[in-house]
């Protein structure tokens, strides 16, 4: 269970406050318009920004005291997600060891999390020679292999053309059912929600709403919704 | 912890980082203090100090002048003109920086020296000869090595006008002087001035040119008569009061230049060219062709003349020279590890760490010094420790490797910081630290200017001719000094074969680190 604890974040003018739980196992959308501080609130969780008051607690373990390599979550990035000079196999392997020590069992797995997604014998590519889609399939292969039990993610597929997000939010869903890890997604596009993420959280005018189901949300949204979907 | 603060990452980097940047202080402000301290006892300056002072200020002065000057039209030619060889022309502008000195005052000697091919056409036409030492040799010597540095300069802010605004100046239909007056002219008085400045400092700690090309009463600058009261005189409070007014010096102009812009010396892209529509009559032609013909005659001739007398040698160089070459070779590859490990931890400091700033300026700090201050320093600390001449080898490494450190950090601490933009955060979301992250994130993104810093610290150590010649005795020669005794001892076929064993040793230093920085590397 995440569990938000009176957090409340500072960063110069902006301000944004968290209180609420997400269940272990759910799969959440955080939608709102763009500067509410969807992906700051995701920064926070990953322990790139610390909050200025407030806990975050995964099964009652604050992540403050955490380095970001320790907390119990993985996080794609809207980019920046491979190293381009390591091949797809040193790129997944970073999650097993960050030394790349590999044992052979090690280097078995990450050929295994590769064909899971799709990208059986490609463990010597450099990511510039794969595309989008497969850069993409490479990092979620990390996740896979890292299996922690939170799974962040900052739009990572929003520069891929639609049929692909769809592949890929498919396979989101996927891995996260296969390690069981509760998902917290951000995104600015509502079909997003629906197809994947049960739950919505809403950040907006300064605060993180407790989720709510996502159907219900999208079917009679509040007035800061309804005025980011245009409707 | 306050709100907006990077949580703070643990591991050894504060430590390296601050450790480096303690040692590039200490072996500047330390020395400094040193010599001060010396220095306190010393005598108020005499005539031939202010002298020096004077003469220093003079050359400087008139060095930095004329490159600039003369640079200008080169420039210019080279921004507007397109023929083949261009890039590799511009490439060899950048050669001077790592030409060993004494390389360059050996073949500026073969051409404008007593004997050499440009008195030997004034006599043939009854003119007198004209003698290079003194203040017309050392200014030459400075405007052979500066020139092209200012060119290169130069040609960067030409270049760096956007190429939209010379479309529009056609289709104005701007005349030459129309171009000048409203791109060109306020283009170079935002970037001339500090390039004077760069070039004026650089020639205010000139010490092998004025030893081989000054000297005496009248020609001697700060440098040289901080070595000379050193080595003939030993009279260490006079070197020290010498050092003191040598850093003021120096210490004022880095800071003048640092406020002044300067474009990136060696930033990539300078091959490029831009469409231009003017300068299409035949005498602006004539004038671009003569200023680039009359600057690669300049810069290429004395070189020439050094290769041309040295080669037939090259196979026949006495023993004492290999050994030289051989010391030479192990001097230059100890100050260039050292530098890396110096730079590398101040870069990735500087980079990573909100106060990282302060790792920059104390990297930063032996602009604000010269060699030979140092090198007194470093005597002055040492001497009761042991004896200088078993240190001669040791100290010049040292101080080659910290009067390099600026330069690496200008090449590294750029690219340190776009390694952190980029990938800073996945490295951290995925415990990498320490020497993982060094052998899989840093030292592969870094490959390349790591790569020419080490290229640039192991020419430049390699034909460095300072700190030794205030250490050395007869037995232990580098490479540079055993050719200045060559020279001093007028075995000039000798000194030639040596001048193009110690040109390829540089070049070649230079080119294999900075090919290893390209070679393989992964996007």
């Amino acid at each position: 269970m995440l569990l938000f604890d009176g957090v409340e974040i500072v960063q110069g003018d902006f301000r944004l406050t968290a209180d609420f739980t997400v269940e272990t196992g759910e799969r959440v959308a955080v939608i709102g318009p763009s500067g509410a501080g969807k992906s700051t609130l995701l920064s926070v969780i990953a322990g790139f920004f610390a909050q200025s008051a407030g806990r975050i607690l995964w099964d009652g373990t604050d992540l403050g005291p955490l380095p970001p390599g320790a907390r119990p979550l993985s996080i794609l990035f809207q980019d920046q997600n491979l190293f381009p000079h390591l091949t797809a196999g040193q790129n997944v392997a970073l999650g097993l060891r960050p030394d790349l020590r590999l044992s052979h069992d090690d280097r078995a797995r990450v050929s295994a999390a590769l064909a899971r997604v799709g990208l059986a014998g490609m463990e010597d590519r450099r990511p510039g020679t794969l595309s989008g889609g497969q850069q993409s399939r490479v990092a979620l292969a990390r996740v896979l292999l890292r299996a922690r039990p939170l799974m962040l993610l900052d739009e990572p597929f929003s520069a891929l053309g639609p049929a692909l997000k769809v592949e890929m939010l498919d396979l989101v869903a996927g891995i996260a059912a296969e390690t069981g890890a509760t998902v917290l997604m951000v995104s600015h596009d509502p079909e997003d929600a629906l197809r994947i993420a049960g739950q919505t959280v809403l950040v907006a005018d300064g605060i993180a709403h407790a989720p709510q189901p996502t159907a219900t949300l999208l079917a009679d949204p509040p007035p800061a919704l309804a005025a980011y979907l245009g409707k | 912890m306050a709100g907006g603060a990077k949580p703070v990452r643990p591991g050894a980097l504060p430590l390296a980082a601050g450790g480096a940047a303690a040692v590039a202080a200490l072996l500047t402000i330390g020395t400094l203090l040193a010599v001060l301290a010396r220095a306190g006892g010393a005598a108020w300056p005499d005539a031939a100090d202010w002298a020096a002072l004077r003469f220093t200020l003079w050359q400087a002065v008139l060095s930095a002048g004329l490159s600039v000057l003369l640079a200008v039209p080169v420039a210019r030619a080279l921004a507007r003109r397109r023929f083949p060889g261009r890039g590799l022309f511009i490439t060899l502008l950048g050669a001077p920086f790592i030409l060993p000195v004494i390389v360059a005052v050996m073949g500026i000697l073969a051409i404008f020296g007593r004997a050499g091919l440009f008195n030997t056409a004034l006599g043939a036409i009854g003119v007198a000869p004209v003698s290079i030492y003194g203040l017309t040799g050392v200014v030459l010597a400075h405007v052979f090595f500066n020139l092209p540095l200012a060119v290169r300069l130069i040609l960067q802010g030409w270049l760096a006008i956007p190429a939209e605004r010379f479309r529009l100046a056609a289709a104005l239909g701007f005349t030459a002087r129309d171009i000048a007056r409203h791109l060109e002219r306020p283009m170079l008085r935002e970037v001339v001035p500090g390039i004077a400045v760069t070039i004026f400092l650089i020639c205010l700690t000139s010490f092998a040119v004025a030893l081989t090309l000054g000297g005496g009463p009248k020609a001697t600058t700060i440098e040289l008569a901080i070595y000379q009261a050193f080595r003939f005189d030993f009279d260490l409070g006079r070197a020290a009061m010498l050092a003191g007014m040598q850093l003021v010096l120096c210490a004022v102009t880095a800071a003048l230049a640092a406020r002044l812009s300067l474009p990136p010396a060696f930033g990539a892209g300078l091959d490029t060219s831009q469409r231009r529509w003017d300068g299409t009559g035949r005498w602006v032609r004539l004038a671009d062709g003569a200023a680039i013909g009359a600057a690669a005659v300049f810069l290429l001739l004395p070189l020439g003349a050094v290769a041309a007398e040295g080669l037939p040698r090259l196979l026949s160089l006495p023993a004492p020279v290999w050994q030289a070459a051989g010391l030479s070779l192990a001097v230059s590859l100890a100050a260039t590890a050292l530098a890396m490990a110096l730079a590398l931890p101040i870069a990735l400091g500087a980079a990573r760490f909100r106060r990282g700033r302060a790792f920059e300026i104390l990297g930063m700090l032996p602009l604000a010094t010269s060699a030979l201050v140092v090198g007194t320093g470093l005597f002055l600390i040492l001497r009761p420790v042991t004896s200088p001449g078993a240190l001669a080898l040791p100290v010049t490494a040292l101080v080659n490797a910290v009067m390099a450190l600026p330069f690496c950090l200008r090449a590294l601490i750029p690219a340190a910081r776009r390694v952190e933009a980029d990938y800073a955060r996945l490295a951290d979301s995925l415990g990498m630290t320490g020497l993982a992250r060094l052998r899989y994130l840093t030292l592969p993104r870094m490959r390349r200017p790591l790569g020419f810093a080490a290229g640039l610290t192991a020419a430049l150590s390699m034909g460095d001719l300072g700190v030794i010649t205030l250490f050395a005795d007869p037995e232990r020669a580098t490479l540079p000094l055993q050719m200045y005794r060559l020279m001093s001892a007028y075995r000039l076929a000798d000194a030639a074969g040596a001048a193009l064993l110690l040109m390829g040793l540089s070049f070649g230093l230079f080119w294999i680190f900075d090919r290893g920085g390209r070679a393989d590397a992964a996007v």
